[in-house]
């Protein structure tokens, strides 16, 4: 009960490919929207839920792509030990930058991680005998599964669903334990939280860690899809969408994360069309939506079926009380 | 009562106290909040501080609690020192309390804010937790059931999915005590829980206080609500910038012609 | 070797003042409104690809710089009336959200307007080199440090001398008690707004000479004014144009003497280290939240 709406929407992104067999828009646009929501989901955890901005979480995204990458093809290690390592890497560099940043707060948190995320893509672009250069770098193999060599969209599209619903659930889980509720806690009231015995920079420090786990996770992915890895997929652009995904949709849940960010894939597959007009439709999109609705999509839109729900789960607790 | 003092202050209650502070001082830009301020809490005892605005009540509670880094003095809770600990340190040597303005967790439902509570009494891994392990959905149900019990303790149990922000004022004061009760504290400090409440819920108040005591957990209480204040405490302490101006029973206290003169403004008979 | 640390003190004094001034702007806003304004860059922005238009069309250098500054101070008043006023109260994660969507926004239209080409303008007073003490100074350079110096003590002199000034320092440290005492906080709201969009503009036409715009140009110049801002301690106006002094200066000699690829990375590695230390900034004032 507790992951019914996991399941309708595992079943949903199961049953896609089956309904609409032999589509691109599906399969590509899907596969594209499905990196995102790992991303979203991982900073709506530190964003949403722990109430910490990150304005530079592209560079956790891309230190798993490019881990990947170096790793692949310079250091012929096999695909999976190369993601391994690249979700190590993010995970150790988050743990260290954790404490120093996350002390910082609100606009100076901002700049912070901004920052952060600025000095990630100069490294990039400028440490060329590593990573190429603002060129990139090519020929990156595609993911091996102990022997099944990932090929294809429809496949890719199966790999990255797969990935996308194990983040979504562990997600999930996460939130709705004593960790997740004490990432909450310290969003709520830093002090109560810490009356009630959180150690509220360890708790900040987990969900750095995790949120850039997740994204050195889309990182790799990505890189062993597309084969290939340049900065900008990575640059200060990326990393705002990031938060304009997990805002979108709503802070706060999980699934709101996950409409965001089919959202603003979709959107971006649809302003193509536009070509110039597509930055100003995009800009004035944003205002919007955060003028006017604040809490986001999701949240918005389920509210109204949340008021209901509760009162049904109201009457039932009681009765399970007697 | 002078015959009852002890040649040494530190032996003036039978058993060691609870919670001694000693010489605690504490300034903010110049002005002193807490000029060296002493005070034993005997365990199983409702002990409270009371003072006119501005008295150091609240920064007395927050320099408990590790939020303000006291200058000099002690601070030693069960024979423990205090002072330097960080809070959430400081909490798990059994100290819960409650806020002025209120801390609620408004992002959740009033039974995860009391499951919040009960923090300190078990642990999860963020592993364990990822992967919801059989091991953690048990302790879920634990804290589940250590929740209930401590919001029937403060009759909210009919409230426990309802969203923290929705509720009345009175009773978001009362999810505050629950949350605290949760932690199954050694002391209990209360920050006027009566501040903006009728007279009923005032009356209630009086008899959750009580019931806690009962318990077995000792209070420290801040408030301004005197007839509660006279009616429930053991003892009373008495502060006036950030100095001790009294300390003794209900009954000496109301008595003491200082404290009649600096803050009571005559009015001496209270009674619920 | 002192000589080559002369040229990128140059350097770095003639960019440092372009940040003080973007920096000074954010200030402003952040002192009335509590919102840091992604949209500043663009401003600067703003400033210069209109000035630029305006001169080819056959406005006198003078005049399109003035046009150019009213134009983008009107913008500035659109930008608070349309989107950050409707948004009262907001958090601060939503107002970030709301002001990159704006500078997102004033990029697509300088897009459609300009489309991505580079322009310049020609420098106010010709391009014969100056010698200095052994350094290369541009003429343009003396105009952007001596209108920079002007600026501001045109703005600190607002503050300490008169009333709107007082006012608007006043809405900053209190709104509600500014309110209190008969301050229109709307119209201070707009004042600075409108003045920061001014002071953008300006820093973008005195650059306009030196480096080349275009619709992305106010992206990195925001960014450093911001990180002036925060350096400075953010809301202490004159913090911010130490920050952006300071910021311009090390960007030089980190330019100069390690690499100039690195640049924006050790400005902002700076930033970051000063955040380490100070975490409210080498000027800010630290504040303590009440339980």
């Amino acid at each position: 009960m507790r992951l019914a709406g996991f399941y309708i929407f595992a079943a949903v992104v199961a049953l896609l490919p089956v309904l609409f067999p032999d589509n691109y828009f599906v399969v590509v646009v899907g596969t594209s929207a499905g990196l995102h929501v790992i991303l979203a989901v991982g900073l709506n955890l530190l964003i949403g839920y722990a109430g910490q901005i990150s304005l530079g979480h592209a560079a956790f995204f891309g230190l798993g792509a490019y881990a990947s990458a170096i790793l692949s093809t310079r250091f012929d290690w096999p695909s999976l030990l190369a993601l391994v390592a690249g979700l190590i890497a993010a995970g150790l560099i988050a743990w260290v930058f954790a404490r120093p940043i996350l002390r910082l707060r609100g606009h100076y948190l901002a700049m912070a991680t901004l920052g952060f995320g600025i000095i990630a893509h100069v490294i990039m672009v400028q440490a060329t005998q590593w990573t190429g250069g603002p060129d990139g770098l090519a020929g990156i193999p595609p993911l091996n599964l102990l022997g099944w060599q990932v090929d294809g969209d429809l496949q890719w599209y199966g790999v990255i669903a797969a990935a996308m619903l194990l983040v979504v659930w562990l997600s999930l889980n996460l939130v709705d334990s004593q960790v997740g509720r004490a990432l909450r806690a310290v969003h709520g009231s830093e002090f109560a939280a810490r009356m009630m015995g959180i150690d509220t920079a360890r708790t900040k420090t987990q969900a750095f860690v995790v949120s850039a786990v997740f994204a050195a996770f889309a990182g790799s992915l990505f890189a062993h899809q597309q084969a290939f890895v340049s900065p900008d997929s990575f640059n200060l652009t990326v990393s705002v969408e990031l938060v304009t995904m997990v805002v979108l949709g709503g802070l706060a849940s999980t699934f709101g994360a996950v409409c965001g960010a089919i959202a603003l894939t979709l959107l971006q597959q649809g302003l193509v069309v536009f070509e110039d007009y597509e930055m100003l439709i995009h800009g004035a999109l944003l205002m919007a939506v955060m003028i006017f609705m604040p809490q986001g999509l999701f949240v918005g839109l389920t509210q109204a079926a949340h008021r209901l729900g509760s009162t049904l789960a109201r009457s039932k607790f009681r009765r399970s009380l007697d | 009562m002078t015959a009852m003092i002890a040649p040494l202050p530190l032996s003036s209650t039978p058993a060691s106290p609870l919670l001694a502070v000693t010489g605690l001082e504490q300034s903010f830009g110049g002005v002193m909040a807490l000029a060296g301020v002493s005070f034993q809490v005997a365990e199983g005892l409702v002990y409270a501080v009371i003072g006119p605005n501005g008295a150091g009540k609240t920064t007395l509670f927050n320099a408990l609690c590790g939020f303000y880094q006291p200058s000099s003095g002690s601070i030693r809770f069960t024979e423990r020192e205090l002072l330097g600990l960080p809070t959430h340190r400081i909490a798990a040597c059994g100290i819960a309390r409650t806020f002025q303005n209120l801390q609620l967790f408004f992002n959740m439902t009033v039974l995860e804010n009391v499951m919040v509570g009960c923090h300190l009494r078990t642990k999860t891994s963020l592993f364990a937790a990822a992967l919801r392990l059989p091991r953690v959905r048990r302790q879920e149900q634990r804290l589940r059931d250590w929740a209930i019990e401590a919001l029937e303790l403060c009759e909210l149990a009919d409230r426990a999915t309802q969203s923290a922000g929705t509720l009345p004022y009175g009773l978001m004061k009362r999810v505050e005590i629950a949350r605290a009760l949760a932690a199954k504290p050694r002391l209990l400090l209360l920050d006027e829980p009566a501040a903006g409440l009728n007279d009923t819920e005032t009356l209630a108040l009086r008899d959750l206080i009580t019931r806690i005591r009962d318990s077995g957990v000792t209070i420290l209480l801040v408030e301004h609500h005197m007839p509660l204040v006279m009616g429930v405490s053991d003892r009373l302490l008495v502060l006036d910038y950030g100095s001790v101006l009294a300390e003794g029973t209900p009954a000496e206290i109301q008595a003491d012609p200082r404290v009649v003169a600096a803050y009571l403004g005559g009015a001496v008979n209270y009674a619920v | 070797m002192p000589e080559q640390l002369f040229q990128f003190l140059v350097t770095g004094i003639t960019v440092g003042s372009l940040y003080a001034l973007v920096g000074l702007g954010f200030a402003l806003i952040y002192n009335a409104s509590d919102v840091v304004n992604f949209a500043q860059g663009e401003f600067v922005m703003l400033g210069a690809m209109a000035a630029i238009a305006l001169q080819n069309a056959g406005f006198p250098l003078f005049l399109a710089a003035i046009v150019a500054t009213l134009l983008t101070v009107g913008v500035g008043l659109l930008l608070e009336r349309f989107a950050i006023e409707p948004a009262v109260g907001a958090s601060v994660v939503s107002t970030i959200i709301i002001t990159i969507g704006a500078a997102i926004f004033l990029r697509g239209v300088a897009l459609l307007l300009w489309g991505k080409d580079f322009y310049a303008l020609p420098p106010f007073s010709g391009d014969t080199p100056i010698q200095l003490g052994g350094a290369t100074v541009l003429p343009q350079s003396l105009w952007v440090l001596g209108v920079t110096v002007v600026l501001v003590l045109l703005v600190r002199a607002f503050f300490n001398r008169t009333l709107p000034g007082k006012a608007l320092l006043a809405c900053s440290y209190n709104r509600v008690a500014a309110q209190a005492v008969g301050i229109n906080v709307k119209v201070m709201l707009r004042l600075a707004y409108g003045l920061s969009a001014g002071l953008g503009a300006l820093a973008g036409i005195l650059i306009a000479p030196i480096t080349f715009s275009s619709y992305e140009a106010g992206v990195m110049l925001g960014l450093k004014g911001f990180s002036a801002a925060i350096v400075g301690g953010i809301g202490n106006p004159m913090g911010a144009v130490a920050g952006g002094l300071l910021l311009g200066v090390l960007e030089a000699l980190g330019a100069g003497f390690i690499s100039s690829g690195y640049k924006d990375a050790i400005a902002f590695l700076f930033v970051l280290m000063v955040l380490f230390f100070e975490p409210t900034g080498l000027f800010g004032h630290k504040s303590a939240e009440r339980v």
